[in-house]
């Protein structure tokens, strides 16, 4: 596109950024300070995982971007098409066919290969911020390793609930080492980061932080030995393809209590239709 | 220093601009021993406390502790995850405040948890048992384990800070008028607690108080301090019963006796 550099951003700025991404993935699960840009979208519609995407991306790339797992959304249309305006770069909603995906709130339920790149959109970097306000507090918990904190929250909520009340950005020590903000993706996704081929980066525009997971790097949801991480998900299976072990959103379909659960990952959902697969909603 | 010595200081000084905290301080504590610091305000009872335990560095002397390995280790030149470690596991620090130690929206299990969890305790039943066993201790209802500290009265308050120092068994506790604050039957109960309890497990404390009948009640030793100097220390007795520097002679006649 005439005016822009390639993938909008300019070229000292995306070497910023690489220089930042480096940084992260020699140390797994370290937040790595950068010189977050203004992008032409608001703070939380994901402007750290569009630059780290912007700084990424070459030429010949595939790029997938989902918003809470369906390619449909406003965030992942116009993202999406903003990288192909910018960069003149193939996009795709096919899991398998993108080399790189830019994903707010979610992991593909299909499995990531090596030669896939997953950037997140991440709201709050640090994993510590609701329990301890004070950022030179939590840096300094981060240095020393000193994690007990988080594990005052679980012990709270099993003893208020009867289990953890965590749902999404559930937390996660990688590599044995850091504490980590998995980003809001469902606690249901945790486990899929655990040894994952792919390349893991993730970006948080507003709070100006990068950090990322290795392929194959050990992630692990924190529990207690006698409380051990556990996935939930809607017991029902989807509507639209049958299937029982995706992760399921509850869509109201009439001021009758009607509802109806369907993938959240929509790519997932329309190749197994496409395979024949059918739920209840279309046989009828 | 004796081979045995818990915490050793010697010529400790700090000054606050013209103010002088600390003028040539030493001191020593060996295992299981009470040692009371006493004088009035701004003697410098406070600041020999965090010297002594870390929290401030002095302009000169040295601290030296004992490690349970037998090693001595300079309590200021430990780097600062070694001094941490030690404050989360072998040292305990009672405040006059308990709000200032204690989580005001964590439950008393998990305030009394807290130490064990920072240490690597990963079951969830075995730290709440733990929890309830100490607040048996402290003489807390095992029922209020799940109940937030807002609810408890001062002398709860207290006696729960008391139990989360003392949940990972350290060597060596510090305490800054643990009694401050609360009233005269209350504060009996405390010290009856802090004394059995002490004594039982064999711990050491460090005790700054204004109030002599403390530490009598507590201490084996005392230190009064004057303007940042040491003017007499010896066994409690001897120096609250016969006290030879003016000053002793003064702090211990304005007592009022009921």
């Amino acid at each position: 596109m005439n005016g822009y550099n390639f993938a909008y951003l300019d070229e000292q700025t995306k070497r910023m950024i690489r220089r930042s991404l480096l940084k992260a993935v020699a140390i797994p699960g370290h937040q790595i300070p950068f010189g977050s840009r203004e992008m032409p979208l608001p703070y939380g519609w994901g402007t750290g995982g569009i630059q780290v995407t912007a700084a990424v991306l070459g030429a010949d790339d595939t790029l997938k971007v989902i918003d809470q797992g369906a390619d449909d959304t406003t965030n992942a249309v116009s993202i999406r098409r903003f990288f192909a305006r910018t960069a003149g770069v193939a996009t795709t909603t096919h899991t398998a066919e993108a080399t790189i995906i830019q994903t707010r709130h979610r992991i593909p339920e299909e499995p990531l290969r090596e030669d896939q790149i997953i950037v997140y959109q991440v709201p709050q970097p640090e994993p510590l911020s609701k329990l301890e306000p004070s950022r030179a507090e939590t840096k300094r918990m981060h240095g020393l390793s000193e994690y007990g904190l988080m594990h005052v929250k679980l012990y709270e909520d099993i003893t208020r609930y009867g289990h953890v009340s965590i749902s999404y950005d559930y937390p996660v020590m990688v590599n044995g080492r850091y504490l980590m903000a998995p980003s809001p993706i469902p606690a249901f996704d945790n486990p899929k980061m655990d040894m994952m081929p792919a390349l893991q980066l993730f970006g948080a525009g507003r709070e100006k932080r990068l950090y990322a997971v290795p392929p194959y790097t050990k992630v692990a949801s924190l529990d207690f030995d006698d409380h051990p991480f556990r996935t939930t998900r809607a017991p029902q299976v989807c509507g639209l393809c049958g299937s029982g072990v995706s992760y399921l959103d509850e869509v109201v379909t009439d001021d009758k209590g009607g509802r109806l659960f369907v993938c959240s990952d929509t790519d997932y959902c329309e190749t197994r239709r496409a395979e024949g697969h059918a739920g209840t909603e279309l046989a009828a | 220093m004796n081979d045995d010595t818990l915490l050793s200081a010697r010529g400790l000084n700090l000054r606050f601009g013209a103010v002088t905290a600390l003028d040539q301080v030493d001191c020593d504590l060996w295992p299981g021993e009470v040692l009371a610091i006493v004088g009035e305000s701004g003697s410098g009872k406070t600041t020999l406390l965090n010297v002594l335990s870390g929290r401030m560095a002095p302009q000169s002397g040295v601290v030296w502790y004992r490690d349970p390995n037998g090693h001595l280790v300079d309590v200021h030149a430990m780097p600062a995850p070694a001094l941490r470690a030690l404050h989360r596991s072998d040292w305990g620090f009672v405040h006059q405040n308990p709000r200032d130690n204690l989580r005001m929206g964590v439950t008393a299990g998990g305030n009394v948890g807290e130490r064990l969890m920072a240490q690597g305790s990963r079951h969830y039943g075995n730290i709440r048992a733990e929890a309830i066993a100490w607040l048996e201790q402290v003489e807390i209802d095992a029922d209020r384990v799940d109940h937030l500290p807002r609810t408890f009265s001062g002398g709860m308050l207290q006696r729960l800070q008391i139990a989360r120092t003392l949940v990972t068994h350290p060597r060596l506790v510090f305490m800054d008028e643990p009694t401050g604050g609360l009233d005269v039957s209350v504060q009996a109960r405390l010290l009856d607690l802090i004394r059995s309890l002490v004594r039982r497990l064999g711990i050491a404390v460090v005790l700054v108080t204004h109030d002599l009948a403390v530490a009598r009640l507590l201490a084996h030793r005392v230190m009064v301090m004057q303007r940042g100097v040491v003017v007499e220390s010896g066994l409690t007795d001897q120096v609250l019963d016969d006290p030879q520097h003016p000053y002793t002679q003064l702090l211990v006649s304005s007592v009022l006796s009921a």
